[in-house]
């Protein structure tokens, strides 16, 4: 598949979301994988907050505004529904933020996965609580300033580490999971496609880069992306069979710090925490690659 | 004519939703709903509904995947209690602002602490206004009836809102009665397929539970405020229109018994009325023209009808298995309210009783209702607390 191969149709126009939104891009580019017969839960956060205010309607498919909890309770009421009705052409797509997954809906989402409804969870990934201004969530970079963690190195008792949800997603042993990235479209329209080809619930964590969060220039977006990848803060992955393998690995790696120094989300990191960060991206990537032999 | 079983309360709700055909069931185990959530499972494994049973790891979620599955179009069913029901809190604004025709059964119980898995009515009354209409049943007979009831009310496209049916823990959903199940073809004759106007459906798509802002989201809500006033003439229709195929009906939103003619009236909600019913027989043999009326409907608050009956009255004694901390019993307040404005007001009396599960018995209510007669003048107000008497 080529990037041209990629459907024209558009799902979803003219919303309020910022210039530059990643999960804009991952919810567009996921529409156009799973087509008109497609229906959306979507719960408090960014996604709602840009799409659902009347009289500005910009999805052109059925979509719900969840509770912010409840994503992935109503994905198993929709899909229980259906599956009672007989419905069997309708992909149900949840759309939640990383605090809608990690913090505050790990209960339901937990719960979810491991059961026989069919549907897609899709987690686009900002790693905090942006639309009400950046406060940390349980995915927030260590070393990442937020309003709630102004200068990371100096609060106590705050995150030690990144909060990992693929391997918690893994973990339940789930037929699909995967994790993308909008800076690798084809990449991740591909897991899209496989996540609605999966019978029973799939889960896709897609790093989706946020300007005014992260603090870099709208028009970098993507390459943020790439950098999260080429440095090890990210990977491409996918579980399936049992199993987690890579579905890229970049030719070159870049040192975390030029990942850092391109975000003044980070600009009062200390060497000493640069250099801590290096340290649990290398073992994670060792891990991840021992894990794959 | 159905088939008569001795059934707990909580066995007569599983045979109301079997007989109500319900697609979508999500259920999480709590004392003393939890019968209603294992007779569901068995029926569903024995196939003897054909449902899909959702396991959901909170209550907050079972009410959730209640609103998945009416938005697939499907007729779901909950049930809780107690601390389940303040988990299904924010849930509860969201079906009913977003008009989801669902019904739950809530089986009454205390909120700890003081820890009890006993009954009272705390649990429903704290959740008065999240827009679901709220039925209290008095006995299993009743509870299957209101159930089946409930989903005609919810699914009217007039009220379009969500039911909660409430049942006494442990007085009504574990003692069992003699309870007739109504046939199959009888219901389906009374209760039409599962209807909503909020669709997840691709061929119509549309943004639910959308954000809106002043005025438009003021109509929003003057809409809500009037189906749920609506449904206070819905639920005596559905009533009579049940009487009229099954031959059981519940007076619609109040059941009066020996009002017309009463000079005190007790109000009450609930499996205790009947011993409200004998005090009320005690004192009429001493001559003491005593009636009851008990609410079936808290919400809709059905002020006039309430005031109707009670304007002629000269003492009123509520009943509440509540208290609204910092004022009185709720019931009692919403009474009073109902009864502002009259020229020659009863006096009333709010009797706080059967909390944390506690019998009361008809000398008990006597001893009350005694006391209040004695009481003159309309700007008095008097609560009194079982085992403990007059609060300040």
């Amino acid at each position: 598949m080529k990037i041209k191969d990629i459907p024209k149709d558009e799902f979803i126009t003219s919303s309020l979301s910022c210039a530059g939104c990643g999960a804009m891009l991952a919810v567009r580019l996921a529409l156009k994988a799973l087509g008109r017969r497609t229906v959306i839960i979507i719960p408090a956060g960014c996604m709602s907050a840009v799409t659902c205010f009347l009289p500005q309607i910009p999805f052109r498919v059925p979509m719900f505004v969840s509770p912010f909890a409840a994503t992935a309770a109503i994905l198993q009421g929709v899909s229980a529904g259906f599956k009672w009705r007989g419905v069997k052409d309708i992909n149900v797509l949840g759309i939640a933020g990383d605090g809608a997954t990690a913090d505050i809906g790990m209960a339901a989402f937990s719960q979810a996965i491991v059961s026989g409804m069919r549907f897609i969870y899709l987690c686009v990934e900002n790693e905090a609580y942006m639309n009400t201004g950046i406060q940390s969530s349980s995915t927030t970079p260590v070393g990442a300033a937020t309003t709630t963690d102004p200068l990371p190195d100096a609060l106590q008792g705050t995150s030690v580490s990144k909060k990992d949800i693929f391997s918690i997603a893994v973990a339940h042993r789930l037929p699909y999971a995967a994790t993308a990235s909008v800076s690798y479209p084809l990449d991740y329209y591909e897991k899209v496609l496989k996540a609605a080809g999966t019978d029973g619930p799939s889960f896709i964590h897609v790093l989706t880069p946020c300007p005014p969060g992260w603090r870099f220039p709208t028009g970098e977006t993507i390459e943020m992306g790439r950098m999260a990848v080429k440095s090890g803060m990210w990977h491409l992955l996918e579980y399936s069979g049992g199993k987690v393998k890579f579905t890229y690995v970049p030719k070159e790696r870049i040192p975390v710090s030029e990942y850092i120094k391109a975000q003044a989300r980070f600009r009062t990191m200390s060497p000493d925490g640069v250099a801590h960060l290096q340290s649990m991206v290398d073992e994670r990537l060792a891990a991840l690659s021992g894990e794959e032999k | 004519m159905g088939e008569k079983r001795f059934i707990t309360g909580n066995s007569a709700v599983a045979a109301a939703v079997k007989l109500a055909r319900v697609g979508v069931i999500a259920v999480y185990p709590i004392t003393p709903q939890t019968p209603i959530a294992e007779k569901l499972a068995t029926f569903v494994s024995n196939g003897e509904i054909n449902s899909e049973y959702i396991r959901v790891e909170s209550e907050h979620s079972a009410l959730s995947a209640c609103l998945g599955a009416c938005m697939a179009g499907v007729r779901p069913f909950t049930a809780t209690s107690s601390h389940g029901l303040a988990y299904m809190h924010e849930i509860l604004s969201y079906a009913s602002g977003g008009r989801y025709p669902l019904v739950l059964v809530n089986a009454n119980r205390s909120i700890g602490p003081p820890w009890s898995i006993w009954g009272e009515h705390q649990d429903s009354i704290q959740q008065r206004d999240t827009g679901c209409i709220q039925l209290y049943v008095e006995n299993a007979q009743e509870a299957l009836d209101t159930i089946i009831q409930a989903f005609k009310i919810a699914e009217n496209p007039n009220v379009f809102t969500p039911v909660m049916v409430c049942l006494d823990g442990f007085h009504v959903s574990h003692a069992e009665e003699l309870v007739e199940i109504p046939d199959q073809a009888d219901v389906d004759r009374f209760l039409p397929p599962f209807q909503t106007s909020a669709l997840l459906d691709p061929d119509e798509p549309m943004t639910l539970a959308a954000g809106a802002r002043g005025k438009q989201y003021t109509i929003w809500r003057f809409e809500q405020y009037q189906a749920i006033r609506v449904a206070e003439k819905v639920i005596q229709e559905v009533d009579e229109e049940f009487e009229h195929i099954f031959g059981r009906g519940y007076g619609g939103v109040v059941d009066n018994y020996r009002c017309e003619d009463a000079d005190i009236i007790m109000v009450i909600l609930g499996s205790f009325t009947g011993a409200a019913r004998d005090t009320a027989d005690m004192l009429r043999l001493d001559g003491i023209k005593a009636g009851v009326l008990r609410i079936r409907s808290f919400r809709p608050f059905p002020n006039q009808i309430i005031s109707d009956y009670l304007s002629s009255a000269k003492s009123v004694v509520v009943i509440d298995r509540d208290v609204s901390y910092g004022n009185e019993g709720a019931v009692c307040s919403e009474v009073r309210g109902s009864l502002y404005g009259l020229s020659h007001p009863p006096t009333i009396t709010n009797f706080i009783a059967g909390l944390g599960g506690s019998d009361v018995t008809p000398q008990e209510i006597e001893k009350v209702v005694r006391g209040a007669i004695e009481m003159k003048g309309s700007a008095q107000r008097s609560i009194v607390f079982q085992f403990m008497g007059e609060g300040k």
